[in-house]
């Protein structure tokens, strides 16, 4: 059984039926998944990668087909089974942990009812029996309560439990291979650490092998044995994990990689980018797939495709000038021209923004809860003193329902702040939105998470840059000069100019938020807030948004908050830290400072929980015990005490920790004092973030 | 949920107090006097007059309508004007009675028919089953029950002899097949109606709960196609379903005015157009309130199964 793959797919090609004939998707795959490995699947959206995952476990789409090649389990043909037997093998042989776990839940059934089904149908376990082992399986993925969990229904949990309850599921029969879909995407990091080393465990535990797919490389890295590069549905490269990373061969593999942002703060360092994008499935490139945004391709990449080769055993590559890039006689990478900066560096004594004291409450207590001593008030913001030095990046990083969102839509007034006081260059302008002028309005701008949800599906980009010129604009423009600005602008965030008539359908998720932030500084604004710009975008395309805002910093005036829940992008822009946790900052001081010893417990825990992307660096991660707490019972003494790795006692309970200054200007809300912490934190074996 | 149910109850009563404000000042706008319409063209002051004390129609606006509303709290409806001027109560009450029984006939059939044949059409989608009872259901919705109620008349009763079905329907007995010969062809009527609401919306939900991703789930668990079709699938997707069905309760109990009339049901329908035809005031009143009592409690009822069958209501 030993030589025997769990899985091995030969030579497979997948068609969508779209619009009104059949598209190939994904081209000549081949995977082999041994016993015990963790296989990775890498990609960025529209690879093809979920699709091929689950056609490993034979699920297709309605409009989609299997037109060639083989699938074998356990050495046993899969393609040629019946509907009857896979419902057989499903569940049983083969297991799916989703991406988005809240929605692979039913709504309407106890969790534990849902993990039961599986024992019902494959074990023949009466329903009480099969109730039992459900518990039990929430026990093994490491749920405190699993009695109470199981009796609950999927959206009276958190993330991390509905996945945990998922894992269960999947777990509950001895699974031969368990696919897992982005499993952590939807998560937050601390929350993603914890459940990846349960992963790791329950798979070894179990002697299962494992497709891991995921877009995040990190990720990958830590998880994984061995790795899968698709592009366009094709693989361009496969191998073992340190191989792969430590010396890749593939021109998309170097850049993917190459484009993981790295804590560079104020400094004009750029990130390599991928050129362009990827082709859509109708008219993939006759030559190599990869050839239009190959910084190497030349005319024999356009004109044939490479084979996959094998560099040595189980290693491979589709690339015709792998010997030239292994030997180091090539460089596969673009770095983009660095902007001159026309300003001056961060200057120290100038605020764009001060923010003193800001609180802010979601729902009020009216005088009839009050009379009834309800408490359902969240308090999202409490006592949050926020500045911004002129040129400057402040970056804003937390778990989510740490508050930062609010604190953003405070300062921009989407929301209004209870209390504290704003001053914008030293004015001092209202809370609330209706009472700034124009001018205040003009100067704070926002770009958000969600480019697709964020520009008008109606409008065209030409029409929704023009309509804020001609509301916000300082002075009166012509409609000649908002014309001519339309395309200043466009050109400025390098989109064509003929996108002046394009609808955000028409454009790809980087080129929707690229417009977003050519709206954002279509009125010259003062500080530009960006909240999670990149985080619903791929890698190779967040790099190139990353650069486009660096660019934008230098060549302008602007500064910015950049909000993000991933410490390397914001460490990639800020020079200034601060981190946010249940409604208050617990850390702020420069990107040095947050990121060495002595940081706040939390910070520490935070940085601890990136996934590096370097498969040589085994990390020590420190994780948390439970969820972040509601915000509407927010615990006494330390807010972080609930789930602190470093509580000294009582006092965390009981007492609110001072500010504790470490070194010059950099602040710690902790009751352990700096230097401690410090002792405390160098002598664990935590790996700081790592630093090229 | 408690606090819910006194919340809403608290509601009805309002919105039921609102409506009989309304009805009584329709009745004061309506132009023409109550008393000579009941007692002819000829009658004698003093026999106008007499009849007016005797219903206390003399009194101003106000005092009428406070007497009417103390009454009506109280259990005394009033009396009709016409037909030996009986108590109106037990007239309603009667009508509610046989109207209960027809919708319960209807539900009983267009319910599962409808249901059915949404979920049919969602699992064969874009195929020619899914297009013939798109068809099917969209023209029997087209068509107002006033044909279909005839067209049922003519060719069913009328035109099959053999089934022996009456071309008119009177309150069935306590017998099966006295329920199913009296009230099938009004039944079929309303449910014509109902069909084309509910199976569409059924096939809606289906086809977009059957887009979720806990359908791969269920299926990947291994579970046969029928269940999750019946226990994943239906589960969610019937909830607005749900919704609509008890909603269109209330409108079986009061609004079925025009089948009753084509079948001459004496339904309360049948009775609120009698009653409004000849200012019957007390009998009017008190059928309004008792329609509008159902429909407000349908509404109740179908807020309160859709919480009962989502949890994510139910529980917060």
């Amino acid at each position: 059984m030993q030589n025997v793959p769990v899985v091995e797919a030969h030579h497979l090609c997948i068609d969508y039926f779209l619009g009104n004939r059949w598209v190939n998707a994904i081209r000549d795959v081949s995977l082999i998944i041994q016993p015990l490995e963790i296989h990775g699947l890498v990609g960025e959206s529209g690879s093809g990668k979920s699709t091929l995952a689950l056609a490993l476990m034979r699920y297709l789409a309605k409009n989609a087909r299997i037109s060639s090649g083989e699938i074998r389990l356990d050495g046993s043909d899969l393609l040629g089974r019946s509907e009857r037997e896979m419902s057989d093998i499903w569940g049983r042989q083969l297991s799916l942990v989703p991406q988005d776990p809240l929605a692979a839940l039913n709504p309407s059934y106890r969790v534990g009812d849902q993990i039961a089904e599986i024992s019902q149908r494959h074990d023949g376990l009466p329903r009480r029996a099969a109730w039992k082992r459900a518990v039990e399986m929430l026990e093994r993925v490491r749920i405190a309560d699993p009695e109470a969990v199981a009796r609950k229904y999927p959206h009276q949990l958190s993330g991390g439990m509905q996945q945990r309850v998922t894992i269960a599921m999947a777990l509950s029969t001895r699974p031969r291979l368990l696919v897992l879909d982005e499993p952590t995407t939807a998560l937050d990091v601390t929350t993603e650490a914890s459940i990846l080393d349960l992963f790791r465990d329950l798979i070894h535990e179990n002697q299962a092998a494992a497709l891991y797919v995921s877009h995040n490389l990190g990720v990958i890295a830590q998880m994984c044995d061995r790795v899968t590069v698709l592009y366009a549905g094709e693989v361009m490269a496969s191998g073992p994990i340190t191989e792969l990373y430590g010396s890749p061969v593939h021109p998309y593999t170097i850049s993917l990689l190459a484009s993981i942002p790295q804590p560079v703060g104020g400094t004009e360092t750029r990130l390599p980018t991928i050129d362009g994008l990827a082709p859509s499935l109708a008219d993939r490139p006759s030559g190599c797939t990869f050839a239009p945004r190959c910084p190497v391709a030349q005319d024999l990449c356009h004109a044939e495709k490479p084979p996959l080769e094998v560099i040595h055993d189980g290693q491979w590559v589709k690339c015709h000038r792998w010997r030239e890039i292994a030997t180091g006689s090539l460089t596969p990478l673009t770095t983009p021209i660095e902007v001159q900066a026309n300003s001056a560096a961060p200057e120290d004594d100038q605020y764009v923004l001060n923010g003193n004291g800001l609180d802010k409450r979601f729902g009020q207590l009216s005088w009839w809860s009050h009379l009834r001593r309800q408490s359902g008030s969240v308090q999202a913001l409490d006592d949050v003193t926020v500045r911004v030095r002129r040129h400057s990046t402040l970056g804003l990083v937390g778990e989510s329902g740490s508050g930062k969102t609010t604190l953003a839509r405070c300062i921009v007034g989407l929301e209004t702040a209870d209390d504290g006081d704003l001053t914008l260059l030293d004015l001092p302008i209202s809370r609330v939105l209706a009472e700034r002028p124009q001018d205040a309005r003009r100067a704070l701008q926002m770009v958000f998470q969600n480019p697709n949800d964020t520009l008008n599906p109606y409008h065209t980009i030409g029409q929704a840059l023009s309509r804020t010129l001609r509301r916000l604009s300082a002075v009166t423009l012509s409609e000649e000069q908002i014309q001519s600005r339309v395309r200043e602008l466009l050109d400025m965030v390098r989109l064509p100019t003929d996108y002046i008539n394009r609808y955000p359908g028409e454009l790809s998720g980087g080129e929707k938020q690229r417009a977003a932030i050519a709206r954002a500084f279509a009125t010259q604004p003062e500080l530009v807030i960006a909240d999670e710009p990149t985080s619903a975008l791929d890698v190779s395309v967040q790099a190139v948004i990353l650069n486009l805002l660096k660019d934008l910093r230098a060549a302008g005036n602007a500064s910015y908050i950049f909000i993000s829940h991933d410490l390397r992008a914001v460490g990639y822009l800020a020079d200034w830290l601060m981190v946010m946790y249940l409604g208050q900052v617990v850390e702020e001081g420069t990107l040095d400072q947050v990121y060495s010893s002595p940081s706040h417990p939390y910070t520490e825990v935070l940085i601890s929980a990136i996934p590096i992307p370097d498969p040589q660096i085994k990390q020590g991660r420190i994780c948390l015990d439970g969820d972040i707490p509601s915000a509407a019972n927010v615990p006494a003494g330390c807010r972080f005490h609930t789930r602190c790795p470093r509580k000294i006692g009582m006092i965390c309970e009981q007492q609110e920790p001072p500010w504790q200054d470490a070194s010059d200007g950099h602040r710690i809300r902790c009751h352990i004092p700096p230097d401690e912490l410090a002792q405390l934190q160098s002598a664990a074996s935590a790996q700081p973030l790592e630093r090229r | 949920m408690a606090r819910y149910l006194l919340r809403r109850s608290a509601l009805l009563i309002v919105t039921l107090f609102i409506t009989s404000l309304i009805i009584f000042a329709l009745t004061q706008l309506v132009p023409g006097d109550v008393a000579r319409l009941i007692l002819g063209r000829d009658a004698s002051p003093e026999a106008l007059q007499a009849l007016r004390e005797e219903f206390g129609l003399n009194k101003p606006a106000p005092e009428q309508y406070t007497n009417w509303l103390m009454g009506f709290v109280s259990g005394d409806w009033g009396r009709s004007f016409t037909g030996g001027n009986q108590q109106v109560r037990p007239l309603v009450i009667e009508r509610v009675g046989n109207s209960l029984r027809l919708a319960a006939m209807t539900l009983a059939i267009s319910v599962p028919l409808s249901v059915a044949l949404g979920v049919i059409a969602a699992l064969k989608e874009n195929t020619w089953l899914d297009s013939l009872i798109s068809v099917f259901s969209l023209s029997v919705v087209g068509l107002p029950e006033f044909v279909t109620g005839l067209v049922l008349i003519n060719g069913v009763a009328l035109g099959v002899r053999s089934l022996g079905l009456p071309a008119t329907a009177a309150v069935p007995d306590n017998t099966l097949a006295s329920w199913v010969n009296q009230l099938i062809l009004p039944s079929l009527t309303a449910t014509f109606v109902l069909l084309g609401y509910i199976s569409r919306l059924t096939r809606a939900g289906v086809l977009d709960e059957l887009k979720k991703p806990y359908v791969r789930t269920a299926a990947l668990k291994g579970l046969k196609p029928r269940t999750v079709i019946v226990k994943h699938v239906l589960r969610n997707a019937l909830l607005p379903t749900i919704t609509v069905i008890a909603l269109s309760f209330g409108w079986l109990v009061g609004g079925l005015v025009v089948i009753e009339s084509v079948y001459n049901y004496p339904g309360l329908g049948a009775l609120i157009v009698d009653a409004a035809k000849k200012k019957n005031l007390f009998v009017l009143q008190a059928s309004v309130m008792v329609t509008v009592f159902f429909l407000a409690f349908a509404n109740l009822i179908a807020d309160i199964l859709y919480a009962v069958f989502n949890p994510r209501i139910r529980l917060e």
